[in-house]
C-alpha cells in the first residue's frame, strides 16, 4: 500500500491523544484512591486535556485533507457517519467527534472546577462530573482506538493487516505515547507524576514492542492466498505478465506501491524500533535519574516520529492481492 | 433475482483493446460526467478507464500461450468494497445486481478500492470521486433504446464476440449457458466475493479430418474436371 501522510498524522495524533486522556484520568483515579497526590484542576487537568484536544484537532485536520476534495468536508463527509452499522470507517467518524466532546467537557468541568461531588458511594468515593466525563472518555477512547485499527484489520484480503494484532498494536502505540506525552507534561509543567507516568509509558512501549515484534514476525513468513493463477484463473505453474494494459501509470500504480526499495523499508524499520522503543525508554530512564525536565519531552518527540515511520511502514509492509495485476507495464 | 454480468471469453479475445476505447468513449460522455485524462499528451500520461486489456504469457518459451485477459469490475455479488462505504455511496442494484457509485454522496477516501481485492475502482483525479465500471447503467437500462442496443458499449464493440451480457442468475440465459457448458470460472475463488463476471477459460478446439472425407467418391482417378452436374446426383449432393 501506498502510505498517505494524511493518515500517518491522524492515527499517530488521535492515538497519542486517547492515550493522554486515559493517562489523566488513570492520574485522577488513582489521587482519589488516596495513592498519587491531587493535582490542580486548572493547571494540570485542564490543560493536559488542552493538549489531547490540540492533538485531535490536529488529526482531524489531516483527516479532511484525506478527503478527496477538503471541501468535501462541509458538504459530504456528514454522510459518513450513516453507515455504521456495516463500515467501521463510519464508526470511527461517529467515535472521534464524540471522543472529542468527552475530551473539551472534561477539560471543560475542570477549568471551571466544576468537582462538586454529585454523589458518594459508600461514603468514600466522591462521583463529581469530571469522574462521570472521564470515565466515558476512557471508554470512547477504547471504542476509537477499535474502530481505527478495525478499519484496517477488517480488510481480509490484505493479510499483513488482518489480525488481531492490528488492534493491539494501535491501542498499545495509542497508550505508550499518550503516558510518554503525559510524562513529558507533569516534567514540564513541574508536576511530581513524571516517574508514575514514565513507567505506566515504560510498560506500556514494552507491551507495543512485544505485539509488534509479533506482527512483524507473522507478515515476514506470511503465505499469501492469492497468486497469479487465481488472479487471471489460468492453471499454470508458469505465468508472467507482459503487459498491465497500459504504459502511463493508473490509480492501481499510485495507490497500492509504496515504490520504495526492499532496503529502504529496512532502514525504515530500523529506525521506527529505535526511536519508538529505544530511545523513548532510556530517556525516560535517564530522566528518572537525572530528574530532568527536558528528557521526557524529548522522549515523547522521538517516539512520536518514530511512530510516524511505524505507521509508514505499516501501510508499506501490506501487500494487496491486487498489485498481481499491475507487474508489468510493457 | 437478476444479477447482471459480462461473460469474458478467453478462447475467443484477441487483445485488440476495442472494448477498452468503446468504454471510455460510452462512459467519458455520459451523464455522469467525463472520466479524466491528465496530461494525455505529455511524457506521463493518465486517466480513469473502466476497463483494461492485460497480456499474461503462460508457460515456458517456445511452448508459450499468450492470454489476452479483459479486466473490469466483476461485479461481486457479495462485494466488499460495498459495506465498508462509509457515506453509503457505494451500493448494489438490488433490481439487477449492479455495483454502482453515487458520485454525488462519495467523499474520495479511497477505502473501498482497498476493499477490492481486483483493483477495480479508481479516484478519478479531477472530480475526486470513486468511479468504477457501471456495466453501461445507463444504456442497458435506457428502454427508448432498441432492445439489442441495450447492452455495454465492450460488448457491442468487441469484434470477435469475446464479450457476453446477460443475466448470470437466469440459467436459460446465453451468459449462463456459456458458463457452465464451457467450464466459466470466477476471480479470486479464495475471498468469497463471488464474483458475478465470469472468464471462459482457453480451449483447444481440433478439428479430426480422415482421409476418406478428403477424397471425392465421384473422382476415383484424382483428375480435375467439371463435375458432372448435368447427369444427376452424385454421392456427395446426396451424402449430407
Amino acid at each position: 500500500m501506498h502510505p498517505a501522510f494524511s493518515v500517518i498524522f491522524l492515527t499517530t495524533l488521535i492515538g497519542a491523544a486517547q492515550g493522554m486522556l486515559m493517562a489523566l484520568v488513570t492520574g485522577q483515579v488513582y489521587s482519589m484512591a488516596n495513592l498519587l497526590e491531587p493535582q490542580d484542576s486548572r493547571t494540570f487537568y485542564a490543560m493536559g486535556s488542552l493538549l489531547a484536544l490540540i492533538l485531535l484537532g490536529g488529526g482531524l485536520l489531516a483527516a479532511v485533507f484525506h478527503l478527496g476534495k477538503p471541501s468535501y468536508f462541509l458538504t459530504r463527509a456528514w454522510r459518513g457517519i450513516t453507515q455504521w452499522r456495516t463500515s467501521w470507517l463510519s464508526r470511527e467518524l461517529i467515535a472521534l467527534p464524540a471522543f472529542m466532546l468527552l475530551v473539551f467537557l472534561y477539560a471543560l468541568v475542570h477549568w471551571f472546577g466544576w468537582t462538586d461531588p454529585w454523589f458518594v458511594i459508600k461514603g468514600q468515593i466522591p462521583v463529581d462530573a469530571s469522574l462521570v466525563i472521564g470515565t466515558l472518555g476512557v471508554l470512547m477512547a477504547i471504542v476509537l482506538f477499535v474502530c481505527t485499527a478495525m478499519i484496517y484489520a477488517s480488510l481480509r484480503f490484505l493479510q499483513e493487516w488482518h489480525t488481531p494484532l492490528t488492534v493491539a498494536n494501535f491501542m498499545l502505540f495509542g497508550l505508550a505515547s499518550g503516558f510518554t506525552m503525559a510524562a513529558a507534561f507533569s516534567a514540564w509543567t513541574g508536576v511530581d507524576l513524571v516517574v508514575f507516568y514514565g513507567t505506566w509509558a515504560v510498560i506500556f512501549t514494552a507491551l507495543a514492542a512485544i505485539t509488534r515484534g509479533f506482527s512483524m514476525y507473522r507478515n515476514k513468513r506470511i503465505k499469501h492466498k492469492s497468486t497469479l493463477r487465481s488472479a487471471i484463473g489460468v492453471r499454470h505453474t508458469k505465468i508472467r505478465q507482459k503487459s498491465m494494459g497500459f504504459m502511463g501509470g493508473s490509480f492501481n500504480t499510485r495507490e497500492f506501491f509504496h515504490g520504495r526499495s526492499e532496503g529502504a523499508l529496512a532502514s525504515i524499520r530500523l529506525f521506527f524500533v529505535v526511536m519508538v522503543f529505544l530511545i523513548p525508554v532510556a530517556l525516560l530512564a535517564a530522566s528518572n535519574a537525572l530528574e530532568s525536565a527536558n528528557l521526557p519531552v524529548l522522549a515523547f518527540v522521538a517516539q512520536y516520529i518514530g511512530l510516524m515511520a511505524e505507521r509508514w511502514y505499516f501501510f508499506a509492509e501490506a501487500k494487496h492481492p491486487q498489485n498481481l495485476y499491475y507487474q508489468s507495464v510493457a | 433475482m437478476t444479477q447482471l454480468a459480462l461473460v469474458i471469453d478467453l478462447n475467443v479475445c484477441v487483445g485488440c483493446h476495442a472494448c477498452v476505447t468503446s468504454c471510455k468513449e460510452w462512459n467519458t460522455s455520459g451523464w455522469a460526467g467525463t472520466m479524466v485524462d491528465q496530461r494525455p499528451y505529455d511524457a506521463d500520461p493518465t486517466g480513469t478507464f473502466f476497463n483494461r486489456v492485460q497480456m499474461f504469457e503462460v508457460g515456458e518459451y517456445p511452448k508459450t500461450e499468450t492470454v489476452h485477459f479483459p479486466k473490469s469490475c466483476l461485479h461481486c455479488e457479495e462485494p466488499p468494497c460495498v459495506p465498508v462505504c462509509p457515506t453509503g455511496a457505494s451500493y448494489k442494484r438490488p433490481d439487477n445486481g449492479v455495483v454502482l457509485v453515487d458520485y454525488d454522496k462519495c467523499i474520495g477516501c479511497k477505502y473501498c478500492s482497498w476493499a477490492c481485492p481486483y483493483g477495480a475502482r479508481e479516484l478519478d483525479e479531477q472530480q475526486k470521486v470513486m468511479k468504477k465500471c457501471t456495466l453501461c447503467i445507463d444504456r442497458i437500462t435506457d428502454q427508448s433504446l432498441p432492445e439489442k442496443e441495450r447492452k455495454p458499449a465492450c460488448v457491442l464493440a468487441c469484434p470477435t464476440s469475446a464479450r457476453l451480457f446477460g443475466d448470470v442468475h437466469d440459467p436459460d440465459s446465453e451468459a449462463s449457458i456459456a458458463i457452465h457448458e464451457n467450464g466459466g470460472y470466477q476471480l479470486m475463488p479464495e475471498w468469497g466475493t463471488q464474483p458475478a463476471n465470469h472468464y471462459l477459460p482457453r480451449r483447444k478446439t481440433r478439428i479430426q479430418i480422415f482421409d476418406d472425407e478428403l477424397e471425392r467418391a465421384d473422382n476415383p482417378l484424382k483428375k480435375e474436371a467439371p463435375l458432372p452436374a448435368a447427369e444427376g446426383e452424385t454421392l456427395d449432393d446426396v451424402a449430407y
